[in-house]
């Protein structure tokens, strides 16, 4: 047990074996993080084999990234791709710094020093995390919407231009309309399943008849002298390709998303949900490290390897981060 | 360990700004998208997207050898920490996929109509 003990009189660095044999020549505790680390990459690289797999499987339909992550604070209908998810990637990056500043002042014992570069790498994984949730909100809300067809197929609107519009530009309000039925207004075991789009198939249908410079832009993707785009069909054919519609697609949820794909969406909530979530925690083990720093725990310790220990994690979830944004939005 | 009380602060602004300026790189090319880089392909994959992945792997070694500080550990804990990772996740994205693959064009050829 004399291993796992972690005491102030700085045994930290021995094992069982003795205290000038280390095979590995970390401590315990720093050994079980990087095995820890270890593990975690495989549990990562598996969602993001799946995601490849997911996305060979459907090479010719998925969703381009730089269509789907447009928007950037205060920049309303300007089509951004890649800014903010770019903002997002050096706000991590920074924040790995200030982590390898404090864990390097933990090597020179200066207490100060490490609360403070402890405090700023808290502050940068919070304004990740709030961006991330902002990213998110933006992809469940959506911004042109979609229908669905029979086959599952998702049929999105452009105009003469190849320019995408949105529903509300040219979908009518028919008369009928089925209230979506709630606990309170029904009999209590009848409620529906989903929220109803702002739109019945049928509106979307009567409004597209109404617009004749409306296409219909299918999930293809067609390539041209090297430039990725969306197959768009003749008026003609996107008429007979919308009278079979099914359901109206707006924004994003783990059933279906306006963007394409259906696993697109859930491979984007699974993966980033999952960073985020090893980020949020990674925010509560620095603030708890940080708080430890602040009493002096390591101080008394003279050793400030716990700091490096959570550097470890927070510098894993910097790296994790790094693959996501290239296999997301880059690729 | 004598690594552990001299001061890296130089190395880790250096790192730093290697960092932010391979990240810049990406993002510029992922606005332009070039299209001789997208056009021409090799082993199956389109030039940008090797230049991607490449700048990836090397942002991650970066990461972890300086930040994580990998290249002041013993190269037993070195290795038994990067080679099982490299190794199975090579295994598992080979395997992966190429029945990804397989399944598009099991899909793509089958007189079953499934994209309507």
């Amino acid at each position: 047990m004399e291993a796992t003990v972690t005491t102030a009189n700085n045994n930290e660095k021995t094992w069982g074996g003795g205290d000038d044999i280390q095979p590995l020549g970390a401590s315990y505790g720093k050994m079980m993080m990087w095995f820890f680390i270890v593990s975690d990459a495989l549990t990562f690289s598996g969602f993001l084999a799946a995601y490849g797999f997911s996305r060979f499987k459907f090479i010719e339909t998925w969703p381009l990234a730089d269509e789907v992550f447009t928007h950037f604070p205060f920049l309303h209908g300007v089509s951004a791709p890649m800014y903010y998810v770019a903002l997002m990637t050096f706000i991590l990056i920074f924040s790995s710094v200030t982590m390898v500043l404090a864990v390097d002042a933990g090597h020179q014992l200066k207490k100060t020093k490490v609360a403070i570069y402890m405090f700023l790498t808290i502050i940068g994984g919070l304004i990740f995390v709030g961006s991330q949730a902002w990213e998110w909100k933006n992809f469940i809300k959506g911004e042109y919407g979609a229908v669905e067809t029979a086959g599952g197929s998702l049929l999105q609107f452009v105009d003469a231009k190849g320019e995408r519009v949105a529903l509300e530009k040219f979908a009518v309000k028919l008369p009928e309309q089925r209230e979506a039925l709630t606990r309170s207004h029904s009999t209590w075991f009848m409620e529906d399943a989903e929220t109803q789009a702002s739109y019945t198939v049928a509106e979307v249908q009567a409004g597209f008849k109404a617009h004749p410079e409306l296409l219909i832009r299918t999930e293809q993707i067609l390539i041209e002298n090297g430039k990725k785009s969306k197959k768009v069909l003749t008026r003609a054919e996107s008429e007979t390709r919308l009278a079979t519609a099914k359901y109206v697609v707006e924004g994003a949820n783990l059933t279906r998303n306006e963007y394409g794909s259906k696993l697109f969406a859930d491979f984007f909530f699974f993966i980033t949900g999952f960073h985020g979530f090893h980020v949020f925690s990674g925010v509560i083990i620095n603030i708890i490290i940080f708080f430890n720093v602040l009493l002096g725990t390591y101080e008394k310790r003279r050793s400030y390897e716990m700091v490096e220990k959570v550097g470890l994690y927070w510098h894993f979830v910097d790296l994790v981060w790094v693959f996501v944004f290239t296999v997301f939005y880059l690729v | 360990m004598s690594h552990e009380h001299v001061s890296n602060t130089k190395r880790i602004w250096f790192v730093f700004a290697l960092l932010s300026a391979v990240t810049t790189v990406e993002v510029i090319l992922g606005i332009y998208k070039p299209a001789v880089l997208e056009g021409n392909h090799f082993v199956g994959l389109n030039l940008l997207n090797w230049i991607f992945y490449i700048l990836t792997l090397y942002k991650a070694y970066y990461i972890v050898w300086a930040f994580m500080h990998m290249e002041g550990e013993k190269s037993s804990l070195r290795w038994s920490v990067v080679s099982p990772v490299i190794f199975l996740v090579l295994y598992l994205l080979f395997i992966l996929l190429t029945e990804g693959h397989y399944i598009y064009g099991v899909f793509k050829d089958s007189t079953i109509k499934w994209n309507f």
